[in-house]
C-alpha cells in the first residue's frame, strides 16, 4: 500500500486526472461545477470568496475617496458607476448604498462563507482523517444556496434605486419602510433575499460540519487529539447553527412589513409614509434584539476559525507545542458560550434598563477573559520557538497584534457608560475593523498561505506574499489606528461627508492619509490576486508535507482523490502538536506514527528548555 | 475494575473510528437541524411575547360561557357594548376562537382548536407505531400507519385552513383585526402559517416516504431508518405547536 501511495506522489497532475479504479471518471460538470468532493466545494467556495471580497474592498476605496476629498470630482467613477457618480460626484444615497454592501459582503460573503466554508470544508475531513463530509449532496446544496445568494446580492447593484443602503444591520423602520431612502425599495427587497438564502447555506454546511466533526473522526481521533482549527470550526458552525435561524426569523418580520402590511417593526407610523396603510402596535428595538442575537455570535462565527487556523500555523511555524492546548479548547467553548448572552451590548443606547446594562456589560468584559488566554497562549507558543517567517506565520502574527490592538478597545465599547459616548463614532469603526475585519482577513491570508499546497498542490510565491504581508499590515493600521482620534472627537460613521460640520474641518488631513494608506492596501491585495492565480497552475509543485506539520491532511496525496487517502485512513496515536520533541528522530511527528511506549507530551520540558537546564546546571541535567 | 471497564468505554465512545452516540450521520443531522429550527420558532415566539407584553393583559371574560347562543355580528357587539376588543388590550382568545364547523352561533371557546391539538398528537401516536412496526421490518404495518399519519397532517392542514378562513372572513388581515390590536392577526398569520409551512413539508416528506415503503425501497435496504428520520421530524412540529398552541391560545 505505501508503494502505491509514493508512487501516486510522483503521478503528474495533469495526466493524472482522477484515475482511480475505484470511481468513474468524472466529466467536467460533476467535478468543477456540481461537485460534490469536499476540497473541490472548498475552492469554490474560496474563489467565491475572494472575488466578492474583491469588489467589497473596490467599494470602500470608492467611499474613503469621498471621505477624504469631498469636494473634489473624480471623472473616472462616473465611467464605473454611471448616474449615481455624475460629473465625477458620489452620489449621497449611493454612498449608503456602498457602504451597507461593504459591510454585507465582508462580513457574510467573505469571512462567514469564504473563511469557514473554504477551511471547514477543506480540513474538516482531512484533518480527522475522513473520506468527505457526512453529507456530500448537503454539502454541494450549501455552496450552490452561497452561491445565489452572492448573485442575488450582486445584482441588486443594478437595479434602478439602487442596492440597499441602510446599513448593514439593517435597522427599520429606515429599511422597513420602501419609501424612507431610495434604496429602501427593490434594493432592499433582494437583500433580504439574498441573505435568506446566505442563512440556508449556512445552515446546510453548519450541520454538516458538526456532524462530520461528531461522527466521522478516524481510530483514535478523540476530541482532545482534534487539532485546533477543527476545535474552532465545530464551534462555529454550532454557533452558526443556532444564531443564523433567529435572523431567518428577524428577516421573515421584516420581509412581511416591508411587503405585506404588517407592522412588526413600526410603530406610529401614518399610512401616508407607509404604503397607505397606517402601521402601530410594533417595535423596531425588536428587530435590534433579534438581529443582535445573531450579530454578536457572528463576530466570533468570523473571528473563530481564524483564531483555529492561527493556533496550528503558530505551532507549525515555532516548531513547538501549542502552549495550553486544553485553556485554548477551553477559551474556545467559553467565547462561544459567552458570545450568545452579551448581544445587548450594541443596543446600550436604545433606552435599555441599566442594570440590563450592566448585565450585558459584565457579559462583555468577560470575554476579554479567554481572549487574553488565546492572546498569551499564543506569544507562549512562538516564546525561544524555531521560528520559521513563512508568509503564514507574518499573516498569524499578524492577527495576534490586530487581536490585541483591537480587542483593547472593545474593553472600552462593552463599559456601558462609555460607549454611550462612542456608539457610531469612527472609534467603533476602528474597533471591529481592527479586532473582526482585520484580525479575521489575515486569519484567512494566513490559512490560504499555508493550505495553498494542499488546497492546489503548488507553493505560493513567498517573496511576493512577504511584500503582500508588510504592505497590508502597515496599510491596515495607518488606515484604521487614526480613526481612533476621530471617533473619540465624535465624528460619526456612514456620514457623507463630515466637513458639513465645522468642528471636524480639523480631520480633513487624517481622512486624506486614512484614503491613501487604504489605497496603498488596497493595491498591495493586487500583488496577493497574481501571486494567488499564477501559483494555481505555474506555482512550484509542492511536496506531500511543505511545513513539516504533524496533522492529518499532509499524510494524503498531494493530488486530489475523492476519498482523500488512496489505501485505508490512517489511524491516529497522538496529539497533532508533537514538535521538537526531546528524543525524537525530526523535529516532528505526525499524528498517525505510533506512540511507542513514550511519556505524555504535555509533561515532557520543551528542548529549549532542556538547553537551559544543560546550561544552568550539566550535572542536573 | 468496574471504573477500568467505564474508563475504557468512554474512551471507545469518544475515540474516534465510530460515532459517539451510536446514530447514523442521517439521524444526527436531522437532530442537529431541528436544534437550529427550534431557534427560527423560538425566535418569533420571543417576537410575539415582545410585541404581546407591550400591550395590557386581554379584558376578562364575564359576559358569555360556553354553549351560549351568540348573535350573528358578535364581534361588533363585542366591541361597541362590552368593550373586550379595544385597541390597547390583547384580545382574548377564547373570545376571537369560538367557532366551530356547521355549528352557528354558539360560543365554543378553543373547541375547535383542540380538536386539532388532539389530531397532530393522534398523527404522533401513529408515527410511532410506524417506526415501531419499522423495527419489526413489518411492511404492511409501517405503510399503515404511515398512511394514518398522513391523513393526520392533512386533516390538521384542512383545519387550520378553515380556522384562518374563518377569522378572515370575520375582517383579520395582516395589517388589520377586528378584535383590536393589528399585531394580534398579523401574529396569528405569521406564526401559526410558519408551523402550517412545516406540517406542510412533514406531509410531503411522509408521502415520499409513504411511497417507498410500498415501492420496498426501505425492505431491500434492511432497515426503515427513514421512516424515523421523518418520524423525528413529525414529532418536532408537533412538539413546536404545543408551544404554539400553549402562547397563543392558552395564555
Amino acid at each position: 500500500m505505501s508503494d502505491h501511495i509514493l508512487h501516486a506522489e510522483h503521478v503528474d497532475h495533469a495526466e493524472h486526472d482522477h484515475d482511480d479504479h475505484e470511481h468513474p471518471k468524472e466529466s467536467f460538470i460533476s467535478k468543477y461545477i456540481f461537485s460534490m468532493d469536499h476540497k473541490m466545494i472548498s475552492r469554490q467556495f474560496l474563489i467565491t470568496g475572494i472575488i466578492m471580497g474583491t469588489i467589497g474592498m473596490a467599494m470602500s476605496l470608492i467611499f474613503r475617496l469621498q471621505l477624504a476629498f469631498p469636494n473634489m470630482r473624480f471623472s473616472f467613477l462616473e465611467g464605473i458607476l454611471g448616474h449615481w457618480a455624475k460629473d465625477g460626484k458620489l452620489d449621497p444615497n449611493f454612498y449608503l448604498a456602498l457602504i451597507t454592501i461593504h459591510g454585507t459582503i465582508m462580513v457574510f460573503f467573505v469571512l462567514t462563507a469564504g473563511l469557514s466554508g473554504t477551511f471547514s470544508n477543506l480540513l474538516i475531513p482531512l484533518q480527522i482523517g475522513a473520506r468527505d463530509m457526512a453529507s456530500p449532496f448537503l454539502n454541494m446544496l450549501s455552496y450552490w444556496f452561497f452561491f445565489m445568494s452572492s448573485c442575488v446580492l450582486l445584482f441588486s447593484l443594478f437595479v434602478k434605486d439602487g442596492p440597499a443602503s441602510a446599513g448593514w444591520t439593517v435597522y427599520p423602520p429606515l429599511s422597513a419602510l420602501p419609501s424612507a431612502i431610495p434604496g429602501s425599495g427593490m434594493g432592499m427587497t433582494l437583500w433580504l433575499v439574498s441573505m435568506i438564502l446566505f442563512i440556508g447555506s449556512a445552515l446546510l454546511g453548519g450541520i454538516n460540519y458538526i456532524a462530520t466533526v461528531l461522527n466521522m473522526r478516524t481510530k483514535g481521533m478523540k476530541m482532545t487529539r482534534l487539532p485546533l482549527t477543527i476545535w474552532a470550526f465545530l464551534m462555529t458552525a454550532v454557533l452558526g447553527l443556532l444564531s443564523f435561524p433567529v435572523l431567518l426569523g428577524g428577516s421573515l418580520l421584516l420581509v412581511f412589513d416591508r411587503s405585506f402590511g404588517t407592522s412588526f417593526y413600526l410603530s406610529e407610523i401614518v399610512a401616508e409614509f407607509a404604503g397607505g396603510i397606517e402601521r402601530t402596535g410594533g417595535s423596531p428595538i425588536l428587530f435590534q434584539h433579534l438581529f443582535w442575537f445573531l450579530g454578536h455570535p457572528e463576530v466570533y462565527i468570523i473571528l473563530l476559525p481564524a483564531l483555529g487556523i492561527t493556533s496550528e500555523v503558530i505551532a507549525t511555524n515555532s516548531r513547538k507545542p501549542i502552549f495550553g492546548y486544553r485553556a485554548m479548547i477551553a477559551s474556545i467553548l467559553a467565547i462561544a458560550i459567552l458570545s450568545f448572552i452579551v448581544w445587548g451590548h450594541h443596543m446600550f443606547i436604545t433606552g435599555m434598563n441599566p442594570f440590563l446594562g450592566s448585565v450585558f456589560m459584565l457579559g462583555t468584559l468577560i470575554i476579554a477573559v479567554p481572549s487574553a488566554v488565546k492572546t498569551f497562549n499564543y506569544l507562549a507558543t512562538m516564546w525561544q520557538g524555531n521560528l520559521k517567517l513563512t508568509p503564514a506565520m507574518m499573516f498569524a502574527i499578524g492577527l495576534v497584534s490586530f487581536f490585541i490592538s483591537g480587542g483593547l478597545t472593545g474593553i472600552y465599547l462593552g463599559n456601558a457608560a462609555l460607549d454611550i459616548n462612542l456608539h457610531d463614532t469612527y472609534f467603533v469603526v476602528a474597533h471591529f475593523h481592527l479586532v473582526m475585519g482585520s484580525a479575521a482577513i489575515f486569519g484567512m491570508m494566513s490559512g490560504i498561505y499555508h493550505w495553498y499546497p494542499k488546497l492546489f498542490g503548488r507553493m505560493m510565491n513567498e517573496t511576493a506574499g512577504q511584500i503582500h504581508f508588510w504592505l497590508t499590515f502597515i496599510a491596515a493600521y495607518c488606515v484604521f489606528f487614526p480613526m481612533h482620534f476621530m471617533g473619540l472627537a465624535g465624528v460619526p460613521r456612514r456620514y457623507y461627508a463630515n466637513t458639513a460640520y465645522d468642528q471636524f474641518n480639523v480631520f480633513v488631513d487624517m481622512n486624506q492619509f486614512i484614503t491613501i494608506a487604504a489605497l496603498i492596501g488596497g493595491a498591495a491585495q493586487i500583488i496577493f490576486l497574481v501571486n494567488f492565480f499564477y501559483s494555481m497552475h505555474k506555482g512550484k509543485r509542492s511536496v506531500q508535507n511543505p511545513w513539516k506539520s504533524n496533522t492529518l491532511e499532509w499524510t494524503a496525496p498531494v493530488e486530489h482523490y475523492h476519498g482523500n487517502w488512496l489505501g485505508e485512513i490512517p489511524h491516529v496515536y497522538r496529539w497533532p502538536y508533537d514538535y521538537s520533541k526531546p528524543g525524537a528522530e525530526h523535529d516532528f511527528i505526525p499524528q498517525n506514527i505510533p506512540d511507542e511506549g513514550q511519556t505524555d507530551p504535555m509533561q515532557e520540558p520543551h528542548v529549549a528548555e532542556v538547553e537551559r537546564r544543560v546550561k544552568v546546571d550539566p550535572v542536573v541535567a | 475494575m468496574d471504573t477500568i471497564t467505564l474508563s475504557t468505554e468512554k474512551k471507545f465512545t469518544w475515540g474516534g473510528g465510530k460515532s459517539p452516540f451510536n446514530v447514523s450521520y442521517g439521524k444526527l443531522m436531522m437532530w442537529i437541524f431541528l436544534l437550529s429550527d427550534a431557534f427560527t420558532f423560538s425566535s418569533l415566539l420571543i417576537a410575539y411575547g415582545f410585541i404581546r407584553t407591550s400591550f395590557l393583559s386581554p379584558i376578562p371574560n364575564t359576559t358569555v360561557k360556553p354553549f351560549d347562543h351568540l348573535s350573528h355580528t358578535f364581534v361588533e357587539d363585542m366591541v361597541e357594548k362590552t368593550k373586550y376588543f379595544v385597541q390597547d388590550h390583547w384580545p382574548s382568545p377564547e373570545l376571537v376562537f369560538n367557532h366551530f364547523p356547521f355549528i352557528h352561533g354558539i360560543h365554543l371557546p378553543l373547541f375547535f382548536v383542540s380538536l386539532m391539538t388532539f389530531i397532530l398528537i393522534f398523527s404522533s401516536v401513529t408515527m410511532v407505531l410506524a417506526v415501531e412496526a419499522g423495527h419489526r421490518m413489518a411492511k404492511k404495518e409501517v405503510s399503515k400507519y404511515m398512511l394514518l399519519t398522513i391523513l393526520g397532517g392533512a386533516a390538521f392542514l384542512g383545519c387550520q385552513a378553515w380556522e384562518w378562513t374563518t377569522f378572515i372572513g370575520e375582517g383579520a388581515r395582516l395589517f388589520g383585526n377586528p378584535y383590536g390590536p393589528r399585531s394580534f392577526a398579523a401574529l396569528f398569520f405569521i406564526v401559526t402559517g410558519f408551523h402550517g409551512f412545516h406540517v406542510f413539508s412533514g406531509v410531503v416528506l411522509n408521502i415520499i416516504t409513504y411511497v417507498n415503503v410500498l415501492k420496498g425501497t426501505y425492505e431491500k435496504r434492511g432497515h426503515y431508518e427513514m421512516v424515523e428520520k421523518v418520524g423525528l421530524y413529525w414529532h418536532f412540529v408537533d412538539l413546536v405547536w404545543v408551544f404554539v398552541f400553549t402562547f397563543f391560545y392558552l395564555l
